[in-house]
């Protein structure tokens, strides 16, 4: 059961990650504004040099915002 | 013109379309332009694209030029119209260092981040162009979009770019931005980063507590001796004290504080329990594990405040695109054409001096106080006073800001600088410098009160028994009943009942400054409205013709007449006729028109002589007027030398406004103060069921003391209105809401924001909110109850840490699925008649049949 003594303090460390990430996205603004990204994502450009064909599902992305 | 092969693909999907139904839309912004059988104006076509305008096109070739079509392919047609350029010098007054101080954010040497609010950002593709716009010049450097704020914050260089540049950038591509000088000082984000830091640190000692704490709780201790060794135990106690010292100091910092300034202030608050319940938790845990006499509360300690925590964030729900604390500042330009020795300039408004002349045109805000120096104007108070109508001014008047002209170009000369005007003086009242509400007025303090020092008697009592009985015990009790006492659940019920009720409410398109104003909803009992734009729709309204009916040759006549003229009401009265004038015959020969600037206008067309105008005109013309209405909005009409009757302006009643009133008049006192002349006394009074409470020129200052004076006799008010003229009378009700047409408009200074189509639902508002405060309550009994359980185990001195960790979350969870729950079911039992048209738009209004349950509280 000796294990336990590295489990512990390891368990802890990794939960003390995510804090620290949770902690790092907070001072970095990301729950500042969670609306444009989901957007920003649907106009993000596959190769922005080329003019790919497009699909009409791109146009038919919702408009009424 | 390069247009690349994927592009061609796009347009042409985009032209099948539209040659089936032959017409012909902007292919930038999908404006209609005729179809093609009928022909259309041809000058903007580029190759088969069709443009409404110059400024359409002008955006089309910019953004091919520099490889931004995939604009069109994520929106087709649904650019911003961009019509006329403006002048190339309308931004240039931000490049002044005092202006560009207060939209600059961060600034350097090489690079410059500013922030425009850009009301016509509306898309994905709107999100994607302003996002490329380091594309479109050169020196424009990154971009972010902050879409629910509508806001676009750019960096770039100013050694390249100047800040005015930038502006006339985002203009030309239809994304003109918002200056107006209030936006500039927003808030900081609401939910401060700091309680989100408070909350993470808290839950992430309270399921690492709660690790710890299982193997004791569920007797592993006993069975698995290797485990249950006492190092285990002193390791588990020793890491779960030092887990706890971040949330003690840091994430109860705020608790600490609140206690110790009620303290000070000699009044008891809901803190101080709370307070003194996790010093007690933690004092008592400490001492355990020190002493190696237990595994102590810990986890129970982090767990409430976790839980008391996520309260707080739930409770500070905000509406992004909605400000509650607009001034003055707001509604006016941030800058003004100047005129000068060397001509015009535009400079911000802050810097006109007494003596500078101005230039105002169609439609645009006077600035400050200033006397007309041009022969006319036609001034529309109607948001400064609550006239529903534009009066006529003439050269060397006195006019006021805040007025609006009508009609064209006038020039000013400023009396008074902008910070000390008539209007803006209003501002510098009491009512806008005490903070509104008492923060310890609020129900959970005021039953925290009386709890507190209940619990206080009980912990005393128990220690006093025990210290005779078994002197050992004496503490443990004590810090027991403090700590099963400890009123998390209590502290919950309000946050999360309010601000559920603040969510369902928004939802109905009624947005609250903040949760706490549902409490003061419940209380009001007296209903204050103003009536132009509040109760009337704000377009001043439709002209009804009263007197000997005419036939549809005279009306032509009166229509071709009318159409000379470009003062506002002929214009108005031509727009009318225009609808039932068969316009096949329209553009017949008009003859002698003369235009008598302040009396009316004359001429003759087929065979008609028209005059329309004043009534003292007409009779000074020598024309028998038939007595009957007065009203300076109306316009009389001779025919033939014959007097006719007139065209009377009336301002249409919102829908519904009737069903309102009478249904709040059930159970309040309802009044209208109305800035405007008494001309619908008699409408009104049947709305009102009668003149008692009809109050009609009233000046923004006369509306507070009017409000003022009901408060002293006894009255909550709750003050309805829309324009500057109510601010005062919004900032000094108990309640204010500030009625607005769309979404986003401008308001007053409030503490409710209702969507215009949503006044119907004010009686709900107010007995929703009455079944709010009640849920409240409700929350407060099933807290309760488990404190008495708490507190019975807690008072013989045998409080086990397992009971603890099982009765804390699990009051906190109830108290919170019952205020959450209940409040739903009241929201949706008040608002049935608007529900399922949560997306109903302000151009589509809500048919709202109010239900008979609404107008009681119930």
């Amino acid at each position: 059961m000796n294990v336990i003594l590295i489990l512990i303090p390891v368990s802890l460390v990794f939960a003390g990650s995510f804090l620290a990430a949770f902690i790092w996205s907070v001072r970095t603004g990301q729950f500042e504004d969670t609306d444009t990204p989901a957007m920003r994502i649907l106009a993000e450009e596959d190769r922005p040099t080329t003019a790919a064909p497009l699909c009409d599902n791109e146009t038919g992305i919702d408009h009424e915002h | 013109m390069q247009a690349t092969a994927g592009i061609h693909s796009i347009i042409n999907a985009g032209q099948t379309a539209r040659f089936g139904d032959l017409a012909v839309v902007c292919f930038h912004c999908g404006t209609p332009g005729g179809t093609r059988s009928t022909g259309h104006d041809t000058a903007n076509t580029l190759d088969e694209k069709w443009f409404c305008c110059a400024g359409c096109r002008t955006v089309f070739e910019l953004l091919s030029e520099h490889g931004l079509n995939r604009f069109y392919a994520l929106t087709e047609r649904n650019g911003q119209p961009v019509g006329v350029a403006a002048g190339a010098d309308r931004y240039t007054f931000l490049d002044s260092p005092e202006v560009r101080a207060r939209f600059v954010h961060y600034s350097d040497d090489t690079s410059t981040r500013v922030t425009f609010r850009v009301p016509a950002l509306h898309c994905v593709a709107c999100v994607w162009l302003l996002e490329n716009l380091f594309r479109l010049k050169p020196g424009i450097g990154p971009s972010t979009v902050a879409f629910v704020r509508k806001e676009v914050t750019v960096g770039f260089d100013p050694r390249v770019i100047r800040l005015a540049e930038v502006a006339t950038l985002l203009e030309s591509l239809g994304y003109p931005p918002d200056l107006n000088l209030a936006d500039l000082e927003r808030p900081s984000n609401p939910i401060s980063r700091r309680l989100w830091l408070q909350v993470a640190v808290a839950g992430f000692a309270f399921g690492n507590t709660m690790l710890f704490s299982l193997p004791a709780y569920f007797g592993l201790g006993s069975r698995l001796d290797t485990f249950s060794g006492p190092e285990f135990k002193a390791m588990f106690g020793w890491l779960s004290l030092a887990l706890s010292i971040p949330v003690v100091v840091f994430s109860a910092a705020d608790y600490w504080r609140s206690c110790l300034f009620s303290l000070r202030q000699r009044r008891m608050s809901i803190e101080v329990p709370i307070a003194a319940g996790i010093a007690a938790l933690w004092l008592q845990s400490a001492w355990e594990v020190g002493f190696g006499r237990g595994a102590g509360y810990f986890d129970s300690l982090a767990g409430l405040l976790f839980f008391l925590l996520c309260g707080r964030i739930f409770q500070q729900k905000t509406f992004d695109r909605i400000s509650f604390d607009r001034d003055y500042r707001s509604f006016f330009p941030l800058s003004v054409l100047r005129m000068t020795a060397y001509g015009e300039e535009r400079v911000a408004i802050d810097r006109l001096g007494i003596g500078e002349r101005i230039r105002i045109r169609n439609g645009e805000l006077i600035p400050a106080d200033a006397t007309l120096i041009t022969d006319a104007a036609m001034i529309d108070y109607s948001f400064v006073t609550g006239e529903s109508e534009p009066v006529p001014r003439a050269a060397g008047d006195r006019l006021y800001a805040g007025g609006r002209q009508v009609g064209g170009t006038i020039e000013l000369a400023i009396t008074k600088p902008v910070s000390q005007s008539h209007l803006i003086s209003l501002w510098d009242r009491d009512a806008f410098r005490k903070p509104k509400g008492d923060a310890f007025d609020t129900l959970t303090h005021r039953y925290s009160r009386r709890f507190t020092w209940i619990i206080l008697g009980i912990a005393l009592a128990a220690a006093a028994f025990w210290a005779v009985r078994a002197p050992e015990k004496a503490v443990k009790s004590f810090t027991s009943v403090l700590i099963v006492a400890c009123p998390c659940a209590l502290a919950l019920a309000a946050p999360f009942t309010l601000g559920t009720g603040q969510r369902v409410l928004g939802r109905q398109g009624i947005f609250l400054r903040n949760s706490g104003v549902i409490e003061t909803l419940a209380r009001i009992n007296t209903v204050v409205f103003d009536k132009t734009g509040t109760l009337t729709l704000p377009k001043a309204g439709e002209m009804v013709f009263q007197g000997e009916p005419l036939d549809s040759r005279e009306r032509r006549a009166i229509h071709e007449i009318a159409r000379q003229s470009t003062h506002p009401l002929s214009r108005r009265l031509a727009a009318l006729l225009q609808g039932d004038t068969d316009t096949r015959f329209a553009g017949g020969f008009v003859a002698g028109f003369r235009e008598h600037p302040g009396c009316g206008i004359e001429g003759t067309s087929d065979g008609v002589a028209v005059r329309i105008g004043s009534r003292a005109w007409l009779a000074a013309s020598g024309i028998e007027l038939t007595p009957g209405g007065d009203g300076t909005g109306s316009l009389w009409i001779a025919l033939d030398g014959r007097f006719r009757g007139g065209f009377v302006l009336t301002s249409p009643l919102r829908p519904e406004v009737e069903d309102l009133v009478r249904n709040l008049g059930r159970s309040r006192r309802v009044e209208l103060l109305s800035g405007d002349n008494e001309r619908e006394r008699e409408r009104f009074a049947a709305v009102f069921g009668g003149t008692g409470h009809l109050q009609f020129h009233q000046s923004p200052a006369d509306k507070l003391n009017h409000i003022r004076r009901l408060q002293a006799e006894g009255h909550r008010v709750m003050m309805v209105g829309d324009g500057l003229n109510d601010a005062g009378a919004l900032q000094q009700g108990d309640v204010g809401v500030a009625v607005i047409e769309e979404a986003g408009a401008f308001s007053p200074a409030s503490d409710v924001i209702i969507e215009a189509s949503r006044l119907p639902q004010l009686a709900a508002l107010l007995s929703f909110s009455i079944s709010a405060v009640r849920v409240v309550r409700l929350s407060f009994v099933v807290s309760t109850l488990y404190n008495v359980a708490g507190l019975a185990i807690a008072a013989s001195g045998n409080l086990a840490p397992v009971v603890c960790a099982i009765l804390m979350p699990l009051s906190s969870a109830s108290v919170v699925a019952v205020a959450c729950g209940a409040t739903h079911w009241c929201g949706r039992r008040s608002f049935r008649a608007g529900s399922g048209r949560i997306f109903a738009t302000s151009d589509n209004p809500i048919p709202a049949k109010t239900t008979p349950r609404e107008g009681k509280p119930t």
